[in-house]
């Protein structure tokens, strides 16, 4: 990294901004897919388009440490808002777009915005909702100007006019402008995030300007990230995540962000684009592979033997050229000759040709899953962390990648492992506080600035490696005081293609058992394939066939959970199959699709009990939230299935 | 029937009505001795959104294909921003502003998304065969415009993912839209919608009913529409006119319509002498 300005004035991100405009001028800052094409802006045009938006928040009156809301998907100019407003010294924060209006009422209300930045129509109409209920906003921007002409425009602005009125006023205003700059430093918020919250209400973190500049410093070098780099933006922008790499890093990197077209074109602008340094949740990568796989089986049986024949060369040494190990000379011939016939293409195809660095994060990932990328050539790797650290605590460096790590301390950040075996860890990146919660702050973050992460985990002998085995406050113990580990048994049943999530219960009871949901993608291909009819979702859940199959499972997973004597006693004696599949618009997970446990504890009680009787069926009717809010219920017959358990080794050899 | 002024109105949603477009006067479409229409007069209002409902059989395709040309009736004459219509091909007719969508799908099955929204400009190319066949200076130029108001369509009706997607492999739902983008392509006055949410789903029409609305919204365009869902008539439109068995037995606006006796008649069924 090579900076002509001193690092020591380089404390906002505005700063940072001024810098790349002048540093990286005429690269490319932005890209957004618009009208078929890719619409590009260099780092100067970046830097005028967002003085002009900070002037036009000037002239509507933004005020110093005014919270201003930001809706919509990822966007240049929803990107450049946040820029604005830090500019004026407001604090952007940043909403998921897809809660529902409810969940949306709670935070604006939290943090009092007084202006909303939306990106489209059906935005603004969830704000003007919310405005009956909240009255802080005072001013509603929106970005895409469809639908938007008859709406009441006065207190409403389009994000454009906005823009040009800035413009028109900078004689009036550009010293304020100035001034406001200056007051920026390293103690200012820089963004306020609202955590999913998998457990009551969400609670606004608080950035500083030097959690989310060293934050991106320190891991900008780690993988030597730099203005020559590419990424594509399309989490939500409300997760941390998005913040550190689409904002901090890029704007400490230089490099460029690419905004896809819309959220359903976001594969083939992958593959447009061809990102050098690219993130995304487990989840993604599942989706992916799940899609090679299904489209092989289709192709032609020539092409199909080539693939497995190189993929299966592939995991043999892939992984290992990779990490630089020591591979035999015709190893590397016939991997090469994959990368021309197979890998390559491959990588083309789901647009991660140009990938340098990959990570995935937030949820365990199968290890088949993780090996396939890292075999194609695909340096994914994992890392852990949230929120209130600016995302860093853990992460593995090159060559020392494995699945069921989630690798070493992240540059600059002490990581400890409390009484309890819970995960502790001090960083520059630590929060400041959460807002208006200062119990909630005390009870995490103590005197010392040790914060407390709520997960279990140990570090590994030998190579330092942090892993993480679950929430601490989901391990339980069972009756007979044997350990509980949800998480541990749903990775692993989640790991199988055809098992979308999974839901073990068992916390003070004599034995676990489970709730499964199908993945319709996955599920549906093979009842294609096996010319099995079935008329919805609720129907092939509970096909007798595929019934089978997941007992089959369950009980291969019983069998591995039966290695480890430790969490032998979470092996799942009885399951049954949802009739729906769980969603954030019914409260069953968070935006980022964490299973809320205690709501499904709760919502399925009569589900769990049956599990918990004799019974070999059970009725149940279901209430469901349809996309436009209207509720609707469901009704079901599930079987209730019994899973062989195996018998632990370990505990017979403790008996003796 | 309310008398609305004849120079124009504005709705209580806010959307200017103008004058009349298009007068059909005393129709009559007879097939040998078939009388498919059977002297109807009504009028479209520049910017509203008019629909046509009736019973099956009750000819209301066939008006449509008389207000697109297809048709051409033995009796009475279409007025069109005031002046009468002479007879023309329903190629010409396109090119005087007036697009339609068909009931059964009529889409290039074999060809892109893309390239189907890009027919609907057809009539507006000014490049001759064989420039285009060269696609040389001008030619590609304007094959750059032309690609230009495309996108913009696809950006409407949101089917950029589908962009590039032949059409026989899209769902039934898509292609109803992707009908509707070919017809938007052509940058009507007059829009023709028959039936275009024959078929679909509950979210899939609701869907249809918020374009339509855009589109009127958006870009003024008048819309003449065939629906049987009532629910969708009823929220949409401006006027309705109600027709059985070739005849006109209803003409106003929606809670007019509701109200009449003839028209309850025909949808309940009274028996015909």
């Amino acid at each position: 990294m090579t900076t002509t300005a001193p690092e020591a004035a380089l404390h906002s991100v505005p700063a940072l901004l001024a810098r790349n405009a002048r540093q990286y001028a005429r690269l490319t800052a932005y890209r957004e897919k618009e009208f078929g094409i890719w619409q590009a802006w260099t780092w100067a045009e970046v830097a005028d388009e967002v003085r002009a938006m900070a002037l036009g928040f000037l002239a509507l009156g933004m005020e110093r440490g005014d919270h201003v809301a930001i809706i919509g998907r990822n966007r240049p100019a929803l990107y450049w808002s946040m820029v604005a407003a830090q500019s004026v010294g407001a604090i952007p924060v940043p909403l998921y777009q897809d809660a529902v209006t409810e969940e949306m009422a709670y935070v604006l209300d939290h943090c009092g915005a007084r202006f909303a930045i939306c990106g489209d129509q059906e935005q603004v109409d969830k704000v003007i909702e919310v405005q009956e209920s909240v009255s802080g906003i005072e001013q509603i921007l929106y970005l895409d100007r469809r639908g938007m002409r008859k709406y009441d425009h006065g207190q409403m602005n389009w994000l454009i006019d906005v823009q040009a009125e800035g413009r028109a006023a900078e004689a009036r205003l550009g010293v304020e402008l100035t001034r406001r700059l200056a007051e920026q430093d390293y103690d200012t918020t820089c963004v306020m995030l609202y955590t999913s919250g998998t457990t009551g209400k969400p609670k606004g973190v608080v950035l500083s300007n030097r959690n989310i500049i060293e934050t991106a410093k320190a891991s900008c070098s780690f993988d030597s990230l730099g203005h020559k780099d590419e990424i594509l933006a399309y989490l939500p922008m409300a997760w941390v995540g998005d913040f550190i790499f689409s904002m901090g890093q890029a704007y400490w990197g230089g490099f460029c962000v690419n905004c896809p077209e819309n959220a359903t074109t976001m594969m083939s602008d992958l593959r447009e684009i061809g990102p050098t340094y690219f993130f995304a949740p487990p989840r993604v990568f599942e989706t992916m592979l799940t899609q090679v796989m299904i489209r092989m089986e289709d192709a032609s049986p020539a092409k199909k033997r080539m693939f497995d024949r190189y993929m299966a060369h592939a995991r043999k040494v892939g992984g290992a050229i990779l990490d630089g190990k020591p591979v035999s000379g015709g190893d590397r011939l016939k991997y090469r000759m994959g990368e021309m016939l197979v890998y390559g293409p491959l990588k083309n195809t789901l647009g991660l040709s140009n990938i340098r660095v990959a990570y995935t994060a937030g949820e365990a990932i199968g290890p088949e899953i993780f090996d396939f990328y890292r075999s194609l050539g695909i340096n994914l790797k994992q890392l852990y962390g949230q929120t209130e650290a600016s995302v860093f605590i853990t992460q593995q460096p090159d060559g020392e990648v494995r699945s069921d790590t989630v690798g070493v301390p992240s540059p600059g950040v002490e990581v400890r492992i409390g009484e309890t075996g819970e995960v502790f860890y001090r960083s520059p990146g630590t929060f400041v506080e959460y807002y208006k919660n200062p119990e909630s702050t005390a009870s995490t973050k103590d005197a010392e600035g040790w914060v407390a992460t709520g997960d279990a985990g140990f570090f590994e002998e030998g190579t330092g490696h942090l892993r993480i085995i679950d929430r601490a406050k989901d391990v339980g113990k069972m009756a007979d005081g044997r350990l509980f580990a949800p998480k541990y048994v749903e990775n692993k049943l989640k790991f199988y293609p055809n098992i979308l999530e999974a839901v073990v219960f068992g916390s003070g009871r004599d034995r676990c058992t489970a709730f499964i949901n199908i993945d319709l993608t996955a599920v549906g291909n093979w009842a294609e394939r096996n010319n099995i009819g079935y008329s919805s979702y609720q129907e092939l859940a509970g096909h007798p066939r595929v019934l089978a199959q997941i007992q089959e499972h369950v009980e291969a997973v019983n069998a591995s959970v039966a290695q480890d004597a430790m969490l032998s006693g979470c092996q799942i004696h009885r399951f049954l199959v949802l009739h729906k599949e769980l969603d954030a618009d019914d409260g069953e997970m968070t935006r980022t699709r964490k299973v809320k446990r205690r709501f499904i504890e709760e919502k399925f009680a009569d589900l769990i009990a049956a599990l918990y009787s004799d019974a070999k069926t059970v009725y149940t009717e279901t209430e469901v939230t349809y996309e436009d809010g209207r509720k609707g219920a469901l009704k079901a017959t599930l079987e209730l299935r019994d899973a062989a358990v195996v018998a632990p080794a370990g505990q017979r050899m403790a008996a003796e | 029937m309310l008398d609305q002024p004849a120079e124009g109105y504005v709705t209580a949603d806010g959307r200017q009505i103008g004058p009349v477009v298009l007068e059909l006067k005393n129709i009559t479409l007879r097939f040998g001795g078939v009388e498919a229409i059977k002297n109807i007069s009504f009028d479209i209002r520049e910017g509203e959104i008019r629909a046509i409902i009736g019973p099956n059989g009750a000819g209301k395709s066939s008006m449509m294909n008389v207000i697109s040309g297809f048709y051409v009736p033995q009796e009475g004459e279409i007025l069109y921003k005031g002046y009468k219509r002479r007879k023309m091909p329903p190629y010409q007719v396109a090119r005087t502003g007036i697009a339609r969508t068909f009931q059964n799908i009529a889409l290039f099955e074999g060809m892109s998304v893309l390239d189907n929204i890009m027919t609907g400009r057809m009539n507006l190319m000014k490049s001759g065969f064989l420039k285009q066949a060269l696609w040389w200076g001008p030619a590609s130029r304007e094959e750059d415009e032309h690609r230009e108001k495309v996108e913009k369509v696809i950006d409407f009706l949101e089917i950029q993912h589908i962009r590039k997607t032949p059409v026989a492999r899209l769902p039934y739902g898509l292609k109803k839209r992707v009908e509707l983008a070919r017809a938007l392509a052509a940058e009507p006055q007059i829009l023709l919608l028959d039936e275009p949410m024959a078929g679909m789903n509950v979210e899939e029409k609701e869907d249809m009913s918020r374009f339509i609305l855009d589109v009127n919204d958006e870009f003024g365009t008048t819309i003449v529409l065939i629906e049987h869902d009532m629910g969708v008539v009823m929220d949409l439109s401006d006027r309705v006119v109600v027709m059985d068995y070739g005849k006109k037995i209803g003409d106003g606006t929606p809670d007019e319509v509701r109200n009449n006796q003839d028209v309850i008649d025909a949808y309940l069924g009274v028996a015909h002498e």
